[in-house]
Order: structure tokens, then C-alpha cells, then sequence
């Protein structure tokens, strides 16, 4: 599903930073370990067509991302892609479900609010769909950012540090959430983290080394 | 979910900044369309009022008062002049037309004019019901004035010295109303009209006799070459455009008479007025540029808050122009707002105005008619949104996903 090979990024000032290969099966899932500094975000906003200019190939469902258009990333990125990220990133002027829906919206895909609805229910969020953001909590945050990576039914889950601000308790249960969604969707999850907890529930694919 | 909704979502979001530059813009606009609607209309009337006539003969004065009295029925007389010396002037080859005014008398704030029927013919006016003055003392009266008056075909009346409400009645003599005009959108509304006798027979002055003498051209049925009689001023049409020139210069020329042109007045009129039109005006523009500045500092701020939003919304497939035209979006939903709100305003206000100010009626101002002006006005105020969204729109075109959403 996801092929990285001989994949380097040079930063606009100057230091380079190089991937090692790696490969990462359909329906599999797979961490991106590394402390910071040692280009994780770098490396999964590449896979995820957030970042471009790599030296190397980087390939997602068989496209070599650099193949892409800006547009056709665009795209690809709105359709192929879910994203979580360690702060929720919700919109706040919007309610749980304009959130959800701005998903397909921004995707160019049909709006189906039973779809967002059914979403919640899994997620445990019935109830929440005309909410504000302020008005929830952190974990019912957490679980609206999920929902809003799974509607458009992604073939790969790209996670950013999800669980690192989390005590171990809560940890668990946001990892186990997002590989159990994920697994029912049949989308590839990839977590970037230096959050060593996760290292026993999910195979290490790669280990970043900070450069320097 | 559309970009229409998100912009309007973020709007909604801030209620007080929203509110805020609604109103500022709002104000702008309405002070503009009141100034649109009451200029427009004023010289709609002016225009209608003076229509026909080409230049004013009267008593010596100034010769604005002279337009204001004899044309548009506001001011008072500059005296009267001798009816020998007006039939000389009206005998002039380059006259070839012109209408007695005999004024001084009004019945409850309204001015009964003394004239000849060709007055009312000057407007196209036309009988709603009865008929028109034929003899001593009839009356056919305008339809705001017998609206307001309530008179009927019948109904009699004492005129009273002077314009105003409580002027000294002239009580031995009733005037009696034989007809009602249909509106004719001009001053003739508001006046009513008789012929000059009954005028000077409410001044206890005996009408005359034309049986074996030669009858006045512009007094019918009084006779010709009367100096103990007067009018107050006559309405002259030109025959040729020569008279442009030498009928002004002729009659100036008398020692006691003088001619004003009523397109020569007015137009004096409105560029005194036009400095006060112009500073609201400036005033109103201003008003303007600052909400759109003020749009623009809003909008751009916002921009540095939404940093994450506009990286999400691109994680999720949004291109760079559709955050370009959503940003876009949000300042037109604003203008458009603002100048929505600032047009009723300003028909809001101006109808306030009619209701509230006696006498505006007799302005002829109303506040239910739209100019195009108003529509220039409203697109003016949407590009003005435009382009105060332009510069906070290339910020959200430009947003760099990776280097936002890494925290860099």
C-alpha cells in the first residue's frame, strides 16, 4: 500500500534528511517511531501529499505521489486520505456534523448526513451532531477528528502524534480506537509518534533517527 | 456544506465584529441613498415645476425670491407690478406667451393663485371632477390641497391675507369650489387656483367692465390699460431664442420691474446646496472606506487565527482557490449585508422624515421609489468587499500546509 524507497527531503535551509526504505502492506498498519527532530512529520506529510519536493519515490496505492499534479494532490489527497493530528484541528465555527460533512465537501464527494450520523453512533458520539466544538470535551474532540478521517472512507489513515499528550489509560484506548476503525473500514493505518507505549500494539515499520 | 455556508458559519462565529462592520457600512450607505433620493427627487420637481416657463417678470428684488415665489409657490412676493406695465411687456414681439400671477391670498397654508386658465395648462393638469373657475370668486383647487383640505366640489372658503395659517381672513367674500384637478406630480397640487378679479375683489377692489372698451390681453373681462390694478408677476415663454439675450436686458432695463430666468436660479439653487450635499456625501464615503478597512484588519486577522483551519480544510482535498474564493465569499456576505441594510435604512429614514415633518409633503419628497443610482450604490459596496477580502484571500491561497501542521 504505502512503498517509501531511497526517499531524502532537503529543509529550505539546507540540511537534507534521508528515509530508510520500508514497505507497508494493504489493510496492514505500521508506526513511524522517532523522537523529535528526526523528520517523522516530515516523512508522513510526504506519504500524505502535505509536502512535496522529495529526491526518491514515494508511493501510495501504486501513484507515485511526485506524479501528481497540484490539483490532481489535491485530489488524491481529499479521497485517498484520512488525518488526525495530535490537537484535534476542528473547525470551530462549524458544528460535529458541518465538521464531518466538510470532508467529502472539500473531496468533491456527495454529502451524506446519515453517514455522518452512523459515524458518530460507532464512535460513541450519538447525540453530538449539532454540538459545538467548545462544547466538547477533549476525548469527545479526539473522537470527531476520527470520525471526520473515516467518512470519506480512506484507504490510508495518516496519525500524528495522536497519543502522545494522553496518559497511558486514555493512550490505549485512542490507539485501540483508531486501529479497530480503521481495521472496519479496511484502511491502512500509519502512526507517526515517538510515543514508545505504542511500540506493543502496533509493528514498528520504521525508526526514524534524528540527524544531528 | 458549501463555501457559501462556511463563510456565513465564520461570520456567525463573531457576532459583534460582524454586527459592527454591518453597521458602520450600513450607515455609509444609507446617508448616500437619502442624499440619492432627495437630490433626484428635488430636481425631478424642480424640473417639472419649471417646465414652460422661460423667464419671470415681478417687482424689483432678488430674483431668487422671485423664481422661488412665482414658480415653485415657497416664498414670498417681491411686490406687485403695475397691469399697464405687464400688458406692455407682454405685447413685446419676443413674448409669445404670457401668464398673469396674482398671489398674496391663501386659504389654511395653501395659496390661492389669481390666473388665467393657461396656468393650469403649463402642467397638463386635468379636471377629477367639476369644472374649471369661470367666474368671480370660483375656485378649482389642486389634489394634494383639497386631499388635505378636504374640499369638495361646493364647499366654500375665506381666503386670509398672507401665506401663512393665521393671516387676517378676508371675510366679505366666499370663495366657492367648482373643481378638484387629478394629481399632477407638481406644485399645482398644492395650490388653488382662481382668476385674478377674485383676488383683487377680496381686496375690496372692484372688478372692471369691458362692455364698450377694449378687454386687458392678460386680465380677460377687465379692461385694457389699467394702472390703478396689479399683479404679482407674469410667466413669460420666449417666441425665438433671440429672446435669451434682449428680453432679460429690455425688462431689467425698466426701472421698476425685474426678470429672472428660472433655469439660471435654480441652477444657483443647487450649487449652494450642493456644497452641503457634498460634505455629507465626503462624510458618507468615508464612512465607507472605513468598514472597508475595517473588513479588511477583521478579515486578515482572522486569517492568522484560521492558520489551522485552512490546513485542515487543504488536508482534506480543498484546493487553494477554493480558499481563495471562500475568504472572498466572506467579505461580499458582509458588503452585501451591510449595503441591504444601508438601502432600507436610508428609505426607512426618509419615510420617517415624511411622516414626521409637516410641510414635507408639500416637498413632493417620497421614500417608496428606487433610482438606479441605488443599484450602482449596492455593486459598488459588493467590489468594495471584494477587494478589502483580496489580500486576507491570497494569505488563505497561500497557506503552507506542511509548515503549519508541523508548528513550525
Amino acid at each position: 500500500m504505502i512503498r517509501v524507497s531511497q526517499t531524502s527531503y532537503q529543509y529550505p535551509g539546507g540540511t537534507r534528511i534521508a528515509f530508510p526504505d520500508f514497505h507497508i502492506p494493504r489493510g496492514n498498519h505500521g508506526l513511524l517511531l522517532g523522537n523529535s527532530g528526526s523528520g517523522k512529520t516530515t516523512l508522513i506529510h510526504l506519504i500524505g501529499g502535505l509536502l512535496r519536493g522529495q529526491q526518491g519515490k514515494v508511493e501510495v496505492g501504486g501513484v507515485d505521489m511526485a506524479s501528481l499534479t497540484e490539483q490532481g494532490l489535491d485530489q488524491y489527497r481529499g479521497r485517498h486520505f484520512g488525518f488526525v493530528f495530535q490537537k484535534n484541528h476542528l473547525i470551530q465555527a462549524l458544528t460535529v456534523e458541518q465538521n464531518l460533512l466538510a470532508a467529502p465537501f472539500f473531496a468533491g464527494l456527495p454529502q451524506n448526513s446519515e453517514n455522518a450520523e452512523a459515524l458518530l453512533q460507532e464512535l460513541g458520539l450519538e447525540g453530538k451532531r449539532q454540538a459545538r466544538i467548545r462544547e466538547l470535551s477533549h476525548g469527545q474532540a479526539q473522537r470527531v477528528a476520527i470520525a471526520r478521517a473515516l467518512i470519506n472512507k480512506p484507504t490510508v489513515i495518516l496519525a500524528d502524534e495522536p497519543t502522545s499528550a494522553l496518559d497511558d489509560k486514555n493512550c490505549d484506548k485512542v490507539i485501540r480506537l483508531l486501529m479497530e476503525a480503521s481495521t472496519n473500514h479496511g484502511a491502512t493505518l500509519v502512526v507517526a509518534t515517538h510515543d514508545q507505549r505504542l511500540k506493543s500494539v502496533m509493528p514498528v515499520s520504521v525508526e526514524l533517527v534524528a540527524s544531528g | 456544506m458549501s463555501l457559501i455556508t462556511l463563510a456565513w458559519s465564520y461570520l456567525k462565529a463573531r457576532p459583534l465584529t460582524t454586527a459592527l462592520n454591518v453597521l458602520l457600512l450600513a450607515l455609509g450607505v444609507s446617508v448616500i441613498t437619502v442624499l440619492i433620493l432627495f437630490t433626484n427627487q428635488l430636481e425631478e420637481k424642480v424640473t417639472a415645476n419649471s417646465k414652460g416657463v422661460d423667464l419671470v417678470v415681478g417687482a424689483k428684488g432678488s430674483p431668487m425670491q422671485l423664481i422661488l415665489c412665482s414658480v415653485f409657490h415657497v416664498d414670498f412676493p417681491t411686490g406687485n407690478i403695475n397691469l399697464k406695465e405687464a400688458e406692455r411687456i407682454s405685447r413685446h414681439p419676443m413674448v409669445k406667451k404670457a401668464i398673469p400671477l396674482a398671489l398674496g391670498d391663501s386659504y389654511m397654508g395653501f395659496r390661492i393663485v389669481g390666473t388665467r386658465r393657461d396656468y393650469a395648462t403649463l402642467y397638463n393638469a386635468e379636471l377629477a371632477e367639476g369644472a374649471w373657475w369661470d367666474n368671480h370668486l370660483e375656485v378649482t383647487v389642486g389634489a394634494t390641497a383639497a386631499q388635505q383640505l378636504k374640499l369638495k366640489v361646493g364647499s366654500e372658503l375665506v381666503s386670509a391675507h398672507g401665506l401663512t395659517e393665521n393671516g387676517d381672513e378676508h371675510e366679505a367674500h366666499h370663495y366657492k369650489v367648482v373643481g378638484i384637478l387629478k394629481p399632477s406630480h407638481t406644485v399645482l397640487d398644492q395650490l388653488l387656483l382662481t382668476n385674478v378679479q377674485s383676488i383683487w375683489l377680496a381686496h375690496d377692489l372692484a372688478a372692471g367692465d369691458t362692455t364698450g372698451v377694449i378687454a386687458s390681453t392678460l386680465v380677460p373681462g377687465h379692461p385694457a390699460g389699467d394702472s390703478t390694478r396689479e399683479v404679482t408677476s407674469l410667466l413669460i415663454q420666449y417666441r425665438n431664442p433671440l429672446a435669451v439675450i434682449q428680453l432679460p436686458r429690455f425688462i431689467n432695463g425698466q426701472s421698476n420691474l425685474q426678470a429672472a430666468a428660472p433655469a439660471y436660479e435654480t441652477a444657483r439653487l443647487f450649487s449652494i446646496l450642493g456644497v452641503g450635499m457634498d460634505v455629507l456625501r465626503a462624510f458618507a464615503i468615508v464612512l465607507i472606506l472605513i468598514s472597508g478597512l475595517s473588513i479588511f484588519i477583521v478579515l486578515y486577522n482572522s486569517m492568522k487565527e484560521r492558520r489551522y483551519d485552512l490546513a485542515i480544510m487543504r488536508s482534506m482535498g480543498a484546493s487553494r482557490t477554493k480558499l481563495f474564493v471562500a475568504v472572498i465569499l466572506e467579505g461580499t456576505w458582509l458588503t452585501a449585508l451591510g449595503s441591504l441594510f444601508g438601502l432600507m435604512l436610508g428609505h426607512g429614514v426618509l419615510y420617517a422624515f415624511t411622516l414626521a415633518v409637516t410641510g414635507s409633503a408639500a416637498t413632493g419628497v417620497q421614500a417608496g421609489v428606487y433610482y438606479a443610482a441605488e443599484t450602482w450604490l449596492l455593486g459598488g459596496s459588493l467590489a468594495l468587499g471584494i477587494l478589502c477580502s483580496l489580500l486576507p484571500a491570497l494569505e488563505a491561497y497561500r497557506t503552507d500546509i506542511h509548515e503549519v501542521l508541523a508548528g513550525n
